[in-house]
């Protein structure tokens, strides 16, 4: 199948879900499958409220982070991989940015040289 | 090719590119430093900056726009808050509103940046750390829709390989 690219209330809702450090945390576990946890147990990890940590399992489900399955009476949380590598494309484009910002940079001090007598070497 | 090493890491939300220039990190500290050079690499060529402001003194202040293809012209600053001359600039980097002042209330991401001497040039290590993401999707909307555009194409494109 065709992935099709995000849109920008995808986006948004991605970006939104990583905004804590208490989703990313749940992200993170959700990932390593093996310390893939249901709700409650979240709760008792985060001493926070099950109602607090549904909420935060709640905002990674929507932005497709994660999805619930149940198993008995629980809730275990799982990671939905390939959102995660969507969000790592909007970091990639990041990197792009910078790999742009060296190359000019390196194109400004080639063009510039020996116009600064700054005392450094001199080099092609 | 001048980017030695770039990696990401999209759970802590920072970004690192190591790269190498021909030149000495006096060299490389003057595109910093002087406002005229730095925007002349801090925009892509479709989206050129302007700095109307740049104090690099820790503690300075910074102020800039972009110039789009339509014509916009989104707005950024700087606030400088190490520096360790010629070696290392730890500065925030946020979203300006239309008066050219921060949006309050709106986190900056925070940038490192390390330059040191080696093989006769200077290795330049720049680590971007986002600490509201909602805004790095903001960050990367200005000026860089293209780029970001493109790489979405990428890793489509690397995903429809797994999933076929």
């Amino acid at each position: 199948m065709v992935v099709d690219q995000l849109t920008d209330e995808e986006t948004d809702r991605i970006f939104h879900a990583l905004g804590t450090a208490t989703r990313r945390d749940i992200l993170e576990r959700a990932i390593r499958e093996e310390q893939a946890q249901s709700v409650s147990a979240l709760a008792r990890r985060y001493s926070m409220s099950f109602a607090a940590v549904q909420k935060h399992v709640a905002v990674l489900e929507r932005a497709g982070l994660v999805v619930k399955e149940p198993r008995g009476r629980e809730q275990i949380v799982h990671a939905e991989l390939q959102t995660i590598r969507k969000a790592m494309a909007l970091l990639a484009a990041y990197e792009q940015l910078w790999t742009g910002r060296v190359a000019r940079i390196s194109d400004i001090l080639a063009n510039d040289e020996g116009s600064r007598n700054d005392g450094s070497q001199h080099k092609q | 090719m001048t980017v030695l090493n770039t990696s990401n890491d999209p759970k802590a939300l920072t970004m690192t590119v190591v790269s190498q220039l021909e030149a000495s990190p006096e060299q490389v500290w003057q595109v910093w430093e002087d406002p005229r050079k730095l925007e002349r690499w801090w925009g892509p060529p479709t989206f050129p900056a302007t700095f109307t402001r740049h104090e690099f003194v820790p503690g300075g202040q910074s102020r800039y726009f972009m110039t789009g293809p339509a014509g916009e012209t989104p707005r950024g600053w700087w606030r400088i808050d190490t520096l360790d001359p010629p070696h290392g600039i730890e500065f925030a980097n946020g979203l300006a509103g239309d008066d050219g002042e921060p949006v309050p209330g709106v986190e900056p991401m925070a940038g490192r940046v390390i330059l040191e001497e080696r093989d006769g040039g200077t290795r330049m290590t720049v680590m971007t750390m986002f600490t509201d993401v909602e805004q790095m999707q903001k960050m990367l909307e200005m000026g860089m829709q293209e780029g970001m555009v493109e790489a979405l194409r990428q890793i489509d494109a690397v995903l429809h390989t797994v999933t076929v």
